[in-house]
């Protein structure tokens, strides 16, 4: 009687379950679905759940719309910006954390708060004049803005977390002070520097308004693209799955492999008291 | 113990590697951010047209107190705080109880998490085109389903009055696992042997949640709303996807307004004036929610 009753709660606990992640389930199903189906299959009311599916729309947009080129592009941009915010952020952070240094971070958390259109002018005017719009370089830079504080403010906290005393048992062992960091400190903190090499890379990817603006025909960055490809041809909703789709995936392959950091990366250090 | 020069050498060896390691990062910070927002603010009292042949011309706080009687910028601040005020609440009131649902053992677990994490890391951009196909009035799958219960043809995004609390389901949608997840840590961290002394105490269960979880998880839940807040004020890529501020001016929250202002109209001092007003509606919302979280305490 009692089982009974435990495995009915049990059951009706699942089925509130799938109801709370049905809609984002069911979201990224569509995208995929829909990337799968003809010109006609989109089109039909009521929406087709069983078709034949077709790799159509995939093929047609690698080829008409030279998407790799701007695959090729987003690599770059989140490449570099992130392995600069990382060799830059990187030792800054520790510093940060071995100084105590809590009003840089603070400093920087208000940074974070900043819309990033202040950001935008000053630099589009700047870039204009040094000819820095439509290069990688350019926009690398802006992405800076972002991923920088993103990694000081991430791998600060990761510092905090190592102990000090460590440190200085190597130091009596009679390595170098840089040493110390980069065989001790460093690879205590390596979930840190993954979730914040992650993020970067997500949050460059990810990137919208920068691109928009600093971007030109010869770096155009994948969201940009799809979004110049989605004005068009508003009705070609295969077309644009396809892109849509192509543009999630590396991201949410990404964050398979930090799901466990990303709300403490995501936070910022915002939850530490 | 390692003898006292060592320590003297290491202390003095530190000190020095870690203000060279400070120095790039305070090239490229002041270089990438302090000098934008230094000419963000200069900006802000000059009228100029981006033009380099023409320099900006001062103008005190004209641009302010032209705001104020532009009928576009306060319709912009309206769209900001009304999209901000009904996106965060349904998020933190959201998030809480879900966390409160899946804050328990069972099999599974681990993948919901993981799975949550996917809504707010994916692209925006194609997220708003997802939703853009889902919202189509005719062919959606949304008034598709709609239409079992009676409601047809709703245009979500075409309708001056549903366009933005269409936006605010695409942003609910997007952020409240992170609150979700935010909120579960919290939780997480609430000592088990507190709640059975409080059950055993004979407190009922709605007892527990006001007297004890509440008090506990309202600082996560605070932080929750602030890191929001800092987005949700400045939303810009699903607007922008998704709408571009219309139909009319119906979405033009305060970002997209200056946006137009700076890049298509090539206002750039009035768009520094803007970004000025922004970015004090962020300030002013978390120092509430700061004191907010403080009053307990």
């Amino acid at each position: 009687m009692i089982n009974k009753k435990r495995m009915i709660l049990r059951i009706l606990f699942y089925i509130g379950l799938i109801i709370i992640v049905f809609p984002t389930v069911f979201v990224f199903y569509w995208m995929v679905l829909s990337s799968f189906k003809n010109q006609v299959q989109n089109l039909s009311y009521p929406p087709l759940f069983i078709f034949k599916p077709t790799l159509e729309n995939y093929t047609a947009v690698f080829k008409q719309q030279n998407f790799g080129k701007y695959l090729f592009n987003s690599f770059v941009v989140a490449t570099g910006s992130t392995f600069i915010s990382l060799l830059v952020g990187i030792p800054a952070a520790y510093s940060i954390s071995r100084f105590k240094m809590k009003r840089t971070i603070f400093i920087l958390t208000v940074a974070r708060m900043i819309p990033f259109i202040s950001y935008l002018i000053p630099w589009y005017i700047l870039f204009t004049k040094l000819k820095l719009v439509d290069t990688y370089l350019g926009l690398t830079l802006s992405h800076i803005i972002i991923n920088l504080p993103l990694v000081i403010i991430l791998m600060s906290s990761f510092f905090d977390d190592v102990p000090v005393e460590l440190e200085e048992a190597a130091t009596v062992d009679g390595a170098s002070a840089f040493r110390t960091f980069l065989e001790i400190s460093v690879p205590i903190a390596a979930n840190g520097i993954i979730t914040s090499a992650i993020l970067s890379y997500i949050f460059s990817w990810n990137q919208f308004l920068f691109s928009l603006i600093l971007s030109g025909p010869k770096t155009k960055t994948v969201p940009i693209a799809v979004f110049n490809f989605m004005s068009y041809e508003m009705i070609n909703w295969g077309g644009i799955m396809a892109a849509a789709t192509l543009i999630a995936l590396p991201v949410l392959i990404l964050t398979l492999f930090i799901h466990r950091y990303i709300v403490k990366g995501l936070t910022m250090g915002a939850l530490k008291e | 113990m390692p003898p006292l020069f060592l320590q003297q050498r290491r202390s003095y060896q530190v000190k020095k590697l870690k203000w060279w390691f400070l120095v790039p990062a305070i090239i490229l910070i002041s270089s990438l951010i302090i000098f934008p927002i230094g000419y963000n603010l200069f900006l802000s009292f000059h009228k100029w047209g981006g033009s380099s042949r023409v320099a900006p011309n001062f103008v005190g706080i004209r641009n302010f107190v032209y705001a104020f009687q532009d009928m576009r910028f306060t319709n912009s601040l309206w769209v900001t705080l009304y999209f901000t005020a009904f996106a965060l609440s349904a998020e933190v009131i959201l998030g809480f109880f879900i966390a409160l649902y899946i804050n328990r053992e069972f099999k599974g677990k681990n993948f919901v998490k993981a799975l949550l994490v996917f809504p707010f890391t994916a692209t925006p951009v194609a997220i708003a085109m997802v939703w853009t196909i889902i919202y189509d009035p005719t062919l959606g799958i949304l008034n598709y389903f709609l239409s079992f219960i009676g409601l047809d043809g709703i245009t979500w995004l075409g309708s001056q009055s549903l366009v933005i609390p269409a936006l605010v389901i695409v942003d609910v949608w997007e952020w409240t696992p992170l609150v979700t997840l935010i909120a579960l840590a919290g939780l997480e961290n609430i000592p088990v042997s507190l709640l059975e002394a409080a059950k055993i105490d004979g407190a009922s269960k709605g007892q527990i949640l006001r007297k004890i979880i509440i008090p506990l998880i309202k600082p996560s839940l605070i932080a929750a709303a602030m890191i929001r807040s800092w987005d949700c004020i400045k939303t810009f890529d699903i607007i922008y996807v998704m709408t571009q501020g219309g139909p009319g001016f119906a979405s033009e929250n305060l970002n997209i307004y200056a946006f137009n202002n700076a890049f298509r109209y090539f206002k750039m001092g009035y768009a520094s004036s803007l970004m000025i007003i922004l970015f004090a509606i962020v300030l002013g919302v978390n120092i509430a929610l700061y004191y907010l979280r403080g009053v307990k305490e």
